[in-house]
């Protein structure tokens, strides 16, 4: 009995290193370079949560991950009287949402026009699109900072420390950024269709919008995603065109919040960010399919 | 024999397609448009008066005929592309060539602190600055008055007559004036400021100096109370004819020597100046000034090496990952994929604040935690800091080179895989010499892209090292982590002086590195010749 046991057990354990081995060349050391690139990737997320729900506010505080946890931080940078988190929150989703629909309108117009129609200045204009690309707005910071200032001089609504101002200067790169990834969509939905709807009466104004536009929402998406995304993100401009704390983005705001890291209120801080990662994350994770094919599809052929 | 006769199709399509347009467009089609363009018409012919009212008359020419143009394009039957092209050409045209050829502008002025204005501004602040009570000046009584928010002084000469003036209007007679006794009180079209509204904007009131007469050498009327003015005049006095100011306490005589400010002999100047344009005096400044160029220099150099590392560690660890976990017998893979994109997904802006934190070397957590109390100045130590902003860079950008290598991997055929086994090719020459060619005919548009990205790179630099450790070598705001726009920034912006002159020319400097790099890519690529 002893022995058929002792032996059943040799044979197992034999089996299973032999097994271990085959799995680990084939598949485990790809398991183990995973969980390397996970935690490099999720540990300044994991830092960064586990700072938000910790009550006490320094920097230094923050870094026993998760011993203390309460929302007491959230409270703190909500309802904070010298830093209007919610203000800047709404300035930033009002912001970048204009910018993003204006910026799929303009770029749609213009790729709809591009793909379907031919005229003189096409190629040369198609090139002036891609070139532009390289070149981004930010060059410009001063001549916009100079420029913003002079038509805030005439034109106070829209000039310098005014949202609209803002969102004016982000559509001057509407063109340049997204024009093309469209350009090269549109170019996938077969002008057939466009000749059926010209037969049964449809003007160019409807087939854009009621056709085009519904066939190419994907990228539509994408574009506006992307451009939500570089709003959000831009700080170089926005802090030199918005002055007054209230009228500012959370990228502008919150760099200053933190602007001093010995007496900064870490645990604050980090509320605000997860509470501003959490859409834009969840978003990119649900459209990830779709901002990855637009990614790769301009060059990936 | 075919060519009228395809010539002859296109005009019948061409007139077909017109009567299909007419036919289809419908009344509320026209209706959208005329509203859409009345209301565009309406803001043009608001900006036209407020630039009439301002004298600005190049503006209101460039506004007016974009006007007509948007016009004549949506009116006209034909010009289909323009109407689909003009909208977003307008935003191109102006905020980013328009502020380019600007940018080339300022570069060429000594625009910045102290050299904001015109010359007659400067003249006017300067006079203001080292204004003096007149001794034995007679007392004038006033009434602080309200104009749409502008106050003014509503004052009574010796003489018993009225004048009205504000900051910027000198004093005009007021024939129609309310008296009470001696003393005007009120103007027609102007508010009386009550006592207590006086008390509310004292220090508003205190500041303010309205011109006597024209001639600024004539000094100023100021209230300290509300009630009585006095006459204060210049210490500097201002000679129009010759240009120059003289301090009349020292008797030092500050001409216009062409710079752009009132220079004494001895080469004080009196700031604030005014702007001029110096020509390529900043490009020489920025290429023989000691100072400068040394930052400039290795400025220049480390945006190179930053971009060209950035794009290198980030493209090979996204496609060592991509080989990695492109392996169907792997489990959990789109797990991981999830958690290893999370960088990607979120903003980049707050990644880079979280990591600074991390890297603070007294109370981050990576020397306090994970390497138990360590004192390794990450942010702060010339070359470390470089080391920390490639390490950052490369957490921000590996998940985006994972996807589309992933991409761009899975698009090659797998009979290739199976050709080259059956011919007895091992795995790694099958990548080498099969899979790395192809994949990288597929990608290096997108790293030519990721490289002019990481040559802009403005956030990653500026939110975690703030470009620092600074300088102290150098006259311009400027550290060793920081890249050309980095620089840019911070000479315009952040300094003690802001000179938008040279933060100009800098940037027309990085737009010319960036066109050779644009020339040199397209060339290689022919990116732009399979454009149709």
């Amino acid at each position: 009995m002893a022995v058929t046991r002792n032996s059943r057990r040799l044979s197992r354990t034999a089996r299973r290193r032999f097994s271990f081995g085959r799995w680990f060349r084939a598949t485990g050391w790809r398991h183990v370079v995973g969980v390397v690139v996970v935690l490099f990737a999720g540990f300044p997320l994991l830092f960064v949560v586990s700072a938000s729900l910790n009550p006490n506010g320094t920097l230094t505080g923050s870094n026993a991950l998760f011993s203390t946890i309460g929302l007491d931080s959230y409270v703190r940078i909500i309802t904070d009287p010298v830093n209007p988190y919610p203000l800047w929150y709404l300035n930033t989703l009002i912001i970048a949402t204009v910018t993003a629909l204006l910026t799929v309108f303009l770029g749609a117009l213009a790729a709809y026009s591009f793909s379907r129609m031919r005229f003189t200045g096409r190629r040369v204009g198609l090139i002036t699109i891609v070139v532009v690309q390289m070149f981004p707005q930010l060059l410009a910071v001063v001549a916009i900072f100079l420029l913003m200032t002079a038509i805030g001089d005439w034109f106070p609504e829209i000039g310098i420390n005014t949202q609209p101002g803002l969102i004016l200067v982000y559509l001057g790169g509407a063109l340049g950024v997204n024009t093309y990834l469209m350009y090269g969509y549109f170019n996938t939905i077969p002008v057939s269709i466009d000749e059926a709807a010209k037969i049964d009466g449809a003007g160019h104004a409807r087939i854009f919008f009621t056709i085009i536009l519904r066939l190419t929402a994907p990228v539509l998406a994408v574009v506006g995603l992307l451009s939500f995304i570089f709003t959000l993100n831009e700080y170089a401009v926005a802090s030199v065109l918005l002055v007054d704390v209230e009228k500012q983005t959370l990228a502008v705001g919150l760099v200053k919040l933190v602007s001093n890291p010995r007496y900064a209120d870490w645990s604050a801080f980090s509320a605000g960010a997860v509470l501003a990662a959490i859409p834009v994350v969840l978003l990119f994770l649900w459209l990830q399919k779709y901002i990855v094919g637009g990614l790769t599809s301009g060059a990936v052929k | 024999m075919a060519d009228p006769m395809i010539a002859q199709r296109n005009r019948h399509r061409l007139r077909a397609s017109r009567m299909a347009d007419l036919a289809s467009g419908g009344p509320r089609v026209l209706i959208t448009k005329i509203v859409v363009l009345g209301l565009v018409d309406a803001i043009a012919l608001y900006a036209i008066i407020v630039l009439f009212l301002t004298s600005q008359w190049i503006v209101l020419i460039a506004v007016a005929a974009v006007t007509i143009a948007v016009n004549w394009i949506y009116f006209s039957r034909a010009k289909l592309p323009a109407k689909y092209l003009t909208p977003g050409l307008i935003f191109l045209a102006v905020f980013q060539i328009f502020v380019l050829l600007y940018t080339g502008y300022v570069a060429l002025t000594n625009y910045g602190t102290g050299h904001n204005g015109s010359k007659e501004q400067a003249v006017s602040s300067l006079m203001a600055s080292a204004l003096e009570r007149v001794e034995d000046s007679p007392t004038y009584p006033v009434t602080v008055v309200d104009q749409f928010g502008e106050l003014g002084l509503l004052v009574t000469d010796p003489d018993g007559d009225a004048f009205v003036g504000t900051a910027d209007t000198p004093l005009k007679e007021v024939p129609n004036a309310t008296f009470d006794g001696d003393k005007a009180v009120a103007a027609p079209g102007w508010t009386s400021l009550s006592f207590g509204e006086v008390l509310v904007r004292t220090d508003e009131i205190t500041a303010l100096a309205v011109p006597f007469s024209d001639d600024p050498n004539d000094g100023a009327l100021r209230t300290p109370d509300g009630s009585s003015a006095y006459l204060y005049t210049s210490s500097l006095e201002y000679d129009e004819a010759a240009g120059t100011m003289t301090d009349l306490n020292t008797g030092v005589v500050y001409s216009d020597i062409g710079t752009g400010a009132f220079t004494s002999e001895d080469g004080q100047e009196l700031l604030p100046g005014w702007q001029i344009v110096v020509g390529l005096d900043n490009f020489v400044r920025a290429f023989t000034e000691e100072s400068i160029r040394g930052p400039l220099v290795y400025v220049t150099a480390w945006t190179f090496v930053f971009a060209t590392v950035s794009v290198a560690t980030t493209f090979f660890l996204g496609l060592f990952l991509a080989i990695v976990f492109n392996d169907m017998r792997m489990r959990g893979r789109k797990v991981y994929r999830v958690l290893m994109i999370l960088p990607y997904a979120f903003p980049a802006f707050l990644g880079a604040l979280i990591w600074s934190g991390m890297m603070n070397q007294s109370f981050g957590f990576i020397n306090q935690v994970l390497l138990g109390g360590a004192d390794i100045p990450w942010l702060t130590d010339p070359t470390l800091a470089k080391v920390s902003v490639l390490i950052v860079n490369l957490w921000l950008g590996f998940p985006y080179m994972f996807l589309v290598c992933t991409g761009a991997l899975q698009s090659i055929p797998e009979e290739l895989n199976e050709a080259a086994a059956i011919d007895g090719a091992k795995p790694w020459s099958v990548f080498r010499l099969i899979k790395l060619p192809l994949l990288l005919v597929s990608v290096a548009p997108l790293l030519i892209a990721s490289f002019a990205f990481n040559f802009n790179n403005f956030n990653v630099i500026y939110l975690l090292t703030n470009g620092g450790p600074r300088d102290p070598s150098t006259s311009i705001p400027v550290g060793f982590t920081d890249i050309l726009i980095s620089m840019v920034y911070k000479v315009a912006f952040t300094g003690q002086n802001r000179d938008y002159g040279l933060a100009s020319a800098f940037s027309i400097i990085i737009f010319v590195i960036v066109a050779v790099i644009a020339i040199i890519s397209f060339r290689r690529t022919k990116a732009l010749e399979e454009l149709n």
